[in-house]
């Protein structure tokens, strides 16, 4: 994958091509490492290469600085051609202090790169995080690249002419960093020199210093002759057209504001602050102009009952959330199958359980977005697989919850929700129209106003709020303020289209029925599970949903790449599943899930068709790694293949 | 549409087809027919009316009310209804709970109900009692009562609910009582009139579980020496011929004394709109329960921007600063790059 080529740069620096790079940024939280993270990024998404990010920080704010646990890291992997995930483990690590060090050197495979702040490395620092002999000196570190430099000295060096007192001027050593790695990497420069005078614009000696520290780092890249090589990574070709880079949660934000868009409704949200779902909250409330209602609540549980009464009145009720207040909501959830109003229920997936891992990604509430309620109360469920694809989930679900008066789960992961990738902007009109309709008002025939049926008046029929809609089962989204159509909805059953309260047992059952029916009908309206088997051939299918789409393909571009075939299925309607998904999962011999959970999928597959679907599980609260997938089904097709044990290649390939 | 004039209607038309299911004697019957005749002489449309409840025996109201209505999950009226009167401005939103809907299940989403001042009027049957799940003791009940859960008396000091709404920083709190419709109404129409959110406790019977407990201050025997009628601008007095009245000590403890032994000067004078809340929640705090003299009438009356306008006006003010959404325009809002 690399190519040294003759060419030198600078003084005696050769050029490095390479095809792709995964660079981890690593320091305290109080360091600023997403902030590069994002920055290396930006850089590099306007160069033009592909790229996928993972950021990775503590659920504490300002854990105890220089230990483990404030450990804050970015990861990011850029490339000449079109990848699918950060990276499995870092090609080059940039510690800005022991802790940093320590907590990611154990990713780092051998021969990779370290580029360390020296400074940071005195005894007090290394107790701190736990090392009791210096790694630097030690040996500890013999199989790795190690370049020292005393990013502080530099920095605080650099920043003197701002004027600004050493101990602020030291707070600039992230772009010092960034600096040198865009220098290592041969970024653009303007992009961050500009974004840093927009970032601070208010503050002049912070813009000063940051833009000193950022070309200090580059420049020290270029004549302090540490380094013997720079690394070329040439841009992707990429579809013609305009892109971004987007995260998850702004993606979703985005797709919800275009489907209340294309939906003709306009929307409320209700929620309450929690990690990784605050940013939807944040996002969707700067965007007022478009008519955005947002409401930080009392609690989870007025969040999503203030989107049901907005709902009630015809607007696009949503709220946002992740585990600890999917909990809350839940009986409200109920409330909505019972009233068959739309309502949008995003979750933001994250470890549990209770508060479990705030900052760490998971996609174990997949059952609970299934099941989590009392009594029989199905709820269409789709969830995103890549952030970029937040945007169209956000569409999708939208369109369920409006065409069927139906809540709806919309699932996403925290993962997602950070990670970003270039996204090719759509064309306007080329999003779905998913327009809804009101009951109108009733008409008399006839002389009158339809409010009696005197003098030969024919009155308006009179408004039935659980009459279905035949092809959709959809009850009429009949709204306050319509003469004509006042009615009563509830919670306690309700008979078959008068809507009035009914305990009559078999209505009950009906009623259950025409709900579940509803829900399973939406089946014929969603597109088939796309089902990729590039030779046809293929034994084993990988079946995935949300977030380990990424992981998943890659490996079966690798597994291609050595000649053997696998298949993939990719879902993103989880309730109902596509009609014909029980076809392609009984056209393999083999069906491997992996899924960031104990098995949530792998048993919904199971029950519904009779699959000995296999769970590959991980629930470390990160994503999942290629190389992992690959040897599963390596591992499989090897046991299909009466073979023990692995091939050379796989071997190798498993790091 | 708001050039056509209301039409004329009367109690029948207010009223749902649906059988009423309340116990025969309970109070929420004179309540729903304060109602049910009220809404007539307001002047409002059916169509633009909405109740929302939570659930217990009295959030069974919406359903005998031929309006909108939602019968919603225990304790979350508030909440709802805040979703609704916020997306629309337009509709009268009414919420009916109960004490214990209100103030246990539901208590965190009525007090931000009020801090907020969301322009909905909520009406809190307090009937001391669970009624609908067959008679605990509730947020409400006094000291000591004896109930199937609490078989050697309740061990915990009640709320009051008007105390707890004030403190709530509500702009508008009255309390009344299900034996006198016309006070009622008239609490009602108050409360509906006032922009922002409204608050009226309303002392119902439970004749089944809990009868009586507010007999001595609303029963038509004992009424004029233990109800002390608070009206805006007048000293406070009560009892035959106004005897008794409130007075306040330079502490500003209030106190109750005969008006012969220090003449009606010496009495307080109701300031529903004073701007601060003391007084109303001394008012509030004159009787520690039914069984003292107890003030009925509106403690609280003040103007203050409801919540839903406000919102309102930072969407205005964001379309006149960027103009009308535009989702092209939103989409390359970050950086972008384009390959050709
Ligand atoms: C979540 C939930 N918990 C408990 C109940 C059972 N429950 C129904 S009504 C009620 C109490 C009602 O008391 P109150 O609000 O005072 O109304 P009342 O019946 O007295 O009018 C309870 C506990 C429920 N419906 N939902
Ligand atoms: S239980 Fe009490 S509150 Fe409920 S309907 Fe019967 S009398 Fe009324
Ligand atoms: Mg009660």
């Amino acid at each position: 994958m690399t190519s040294t080529t003759e060419s030198t740069h600078g003084t005696n620096q050769k050029i490095q091509h390479v095809d792709r790079v995964v660079i981890r940024f690593a320091g305290d939280s109080g360091d600023g490492m997403q902030v590069t993270g994002d920055q290396f990024t930006n850089e590099s998404a306007i160069f033009g290469n592909d790229l996928s990010t993972l950021p990775n920080f503590p659920a504490e704010i300002r854990a105890p600085a220089g230990t483990m646990a404030g450990v804050s890291a970015f990861q990011v992997h850029i490339s000449d051609h079109d990848i699918l995930t950060p990276g499995d483990a870092p090609n080059i690590l940039v510690a800005m202090n022991p802790a940093a060090l320590r907590a990611n050197v154990g990713d780092l495979p051998v021969g990779g790169t370290i580029v360390l702040n020296s400074d940071a490395f005195d005894e007090r620092a290394l107790g701190k995080a736990g090392y009791t002999a210096d790694p630097l000196t030690d040996g500890s570190l013999s199989s790795f690249k190690v370049y020292e430099v005393p990013m502080t000295t530099l920095t605080i060096e650099a920043c003197k002419p701002t004027g600004a007192r050493p101990r602020d001027a030291e707070r600039s050593k992230n772009f010092f960093a960034l600096g040198l790695v865009s220098w290592l990497y041969q970024r653009p420069t303007d992009v961050t020199e500009q974004w840093i005078g927009v970032r601070y614009g208010t503050n002049q000696i912070v813009v000063d210093a940051n833009r000193l520290a950022f070309r200090a780092g580059y420049n020290f890249g270029e004549t302090a002759e540490l380094f013997d090589s720079v690394y070329e990574i040439a841009p992707a070709e990429h579809e013609p057209g305009t892109y971004t880079n987007i995260t998850g949660n702004t993606a979703l934000a985005w797709g919800l504001i275009a489907a209340a868009q294309l939906g003709g409704v306009s929307i409320f949200l209700g929620s309450y602050p929690i990690t990784p779902a605050s940013d939807i909250l944040h996002e969707l409330s700067k965007h007022k102009n478009f008519g955005v209602r947002t409401l930080q609540a009392e609690d989870e549980i007025a969040g999503i009952g203030a989107a049901l009464g907005a709902a009630f009145g015809g607007a696009l009720g949503i709220t946002t959330t992740s585990g600890p207040g999917i909990d809350l909501k839940a009986e409200t959830v109920g409330l909505a199958v019972s009233l068959e109003l739309p309502l949008l229920i995003v979750d933001i997936q994250r470890g549990g359980p209770s508060t479990g891992l705030p900052t760490k990604t998971e996609q174990s509430d997949l059952l609970h977005a299934m099941f989590g309620r009392h009594g029989e109360a199905p709820v269409p469920i789709v969830a995103a697989k890549t952030p970029a694809h937040c945007f169209e989930a956000a569409i999708e679900a939208v369109r369920i919850a409006l065409k069927y008066r139906t809540p709806v789960y919309l699932l996403s992961d925290g993962y997602l929700a950070n990670g970003s990738e270039p996204w090719r902007l759509p064309a306007i009109e080329d999003l779905p129209d998913i327009s809804t309709t009101f009951a109108p008002a009733p008409i008399a025939t006839g002389p009158g106003d339809g409010e009696g049926g005197t003098n030969g008046t024919v009155p308006a029929p009179i408004f039935q709020p659980y009459e279905r809609d035949p092809v959709t089962l959809a009850r009429p989204w009949a709204l306050p303020g319509t003469p004509g159509l006042e009615h009563r909805i509830g919670g306690l059953e309700k008979e078959d289209v008068t809507g009035d309260v009914s305990y009559d047992p078999i209505n009950h059952e009906k009623m259950v029925h025409l709900r579940a029916d509803k829900i399973a009908g939406i089946a014929r309206d969603i597109p088939l599970v796309e089902l990729d088997d590039e030779g046809g051939d293929a034994r084993v299918l990988l079946l995935g949903w949300g977030s380990t789409y990424g992981a998943i393909a890659a490996a079966v571009r690798r597994i291609r790449a050595v000649g053997k075939s696998v298949a993939q299925a990719h879902l993103v309607h989880l309730n109902p599943f596509p009609s014909n998904l029980g076809e392609v999962l009984g056209s393999y011999e083999r069906v491997i899930v992996p899924e960031g959970n104990l098995g949530q999928l792998t048993k919904l597959v199971r029950a519904d068709f009779l699959v000995d679907a296999r769970l590959l599980s991980r629930v470390q609260g990160t994503p999942f790694r290629v190389a992992e997938i690959e040897r599963v089904v390596l591992d499989a097709l090897a046991e299909l293949e009466g073979l023990a044990g692995l091939d050379d290649h796989a071997k190798e390939e498993s790091r | 549409m708001t050039d056509v004039a209301v039409p004329i209607t009367t109690r029948k038309d207010w009223s749902s087809d649906q059988d009423v299911r309340w116990c025969p004697g309970c109070g929420d019957y004179s309540i729903l027919a304060a109602m049910q005749s009220l809404l007539p002489e307001m002047g409002v449309r059916r169509e633009n009316t909405v109740f929302v409840s939570g659930i217990g025996c009295a959030a069974r109201f919406p359903y005998y009310m031929n309006t909108y209505g939602m019968h919603s999950i225990h304790g979350r009226a508030p909440a709802i209804a805040t979703g609704l009167a916020v997306t629309r401005p337009d509709l009268d939103v009414w919420v009916v709970s109960g004490d214990g809907d209100a103030l246990s299940i539901g208590g965190n989403h009525l007090i931000h109900a009020l801090r907020r001042n969301v322009n909905i009027t909520i009406l809190l049957f307090n009937n001391q009692i669970y009624g609908l799940t067959k008679g605990q003791y509730s947020p409400t009940s006094e000291v000591g009562k004896v109930t199937k859960s609490t078989p050697f008396g309740s061990l915990d000091t009640p709320f009051n609910p008007v105390s707890l709404a004030l403190g709530a920083e509500a702009s508008f709190v009255a309390r009344t009582h299900d034996m006198d419709r016309k006070h009622m109404q008239e609490m009602f129409r108050r409360a509906h009139d006032h922009r922002g959110a409204a608050l009226v406790e309303v002392y119902q019977n439970c004749n089944v579980f809990n009868d009586g407990a507010f007999d001595e201050v609303t029963g038509k025997a004992t009424r004029e020496e233990m109800l002390i009628p608070l009206e805006h601008g007048q000293p406070i007095r009560f009892g035959a011929d106004g005897h008794r009245g409130v007075r306040m000590n330079e502490q500003g403890h209030l106190s109750l004394v005969e008006v012969a032994d220090l003449g009606e000067q010496a009495l307080l004078v109701h300031d529903e709109a004073r701007p601060d809340p003391d007084l109303a929640f001394a008012l509030s705090r004159l009787a520690r329960g039914p069984h003292e003299p107890t003030p009925m009438g509106v403690f609280r009356a003040v103007e203050r921007p409801d919540y839903g306008s406000q919102v309102d006006s930072q969407l205005l003010d964001a379309q006149a600063r960027k103009g009308p959404g535009d989702l092209e325009a939103l989409l390359r809002s970050g950086t972008t790059w384009t390959v050709d």
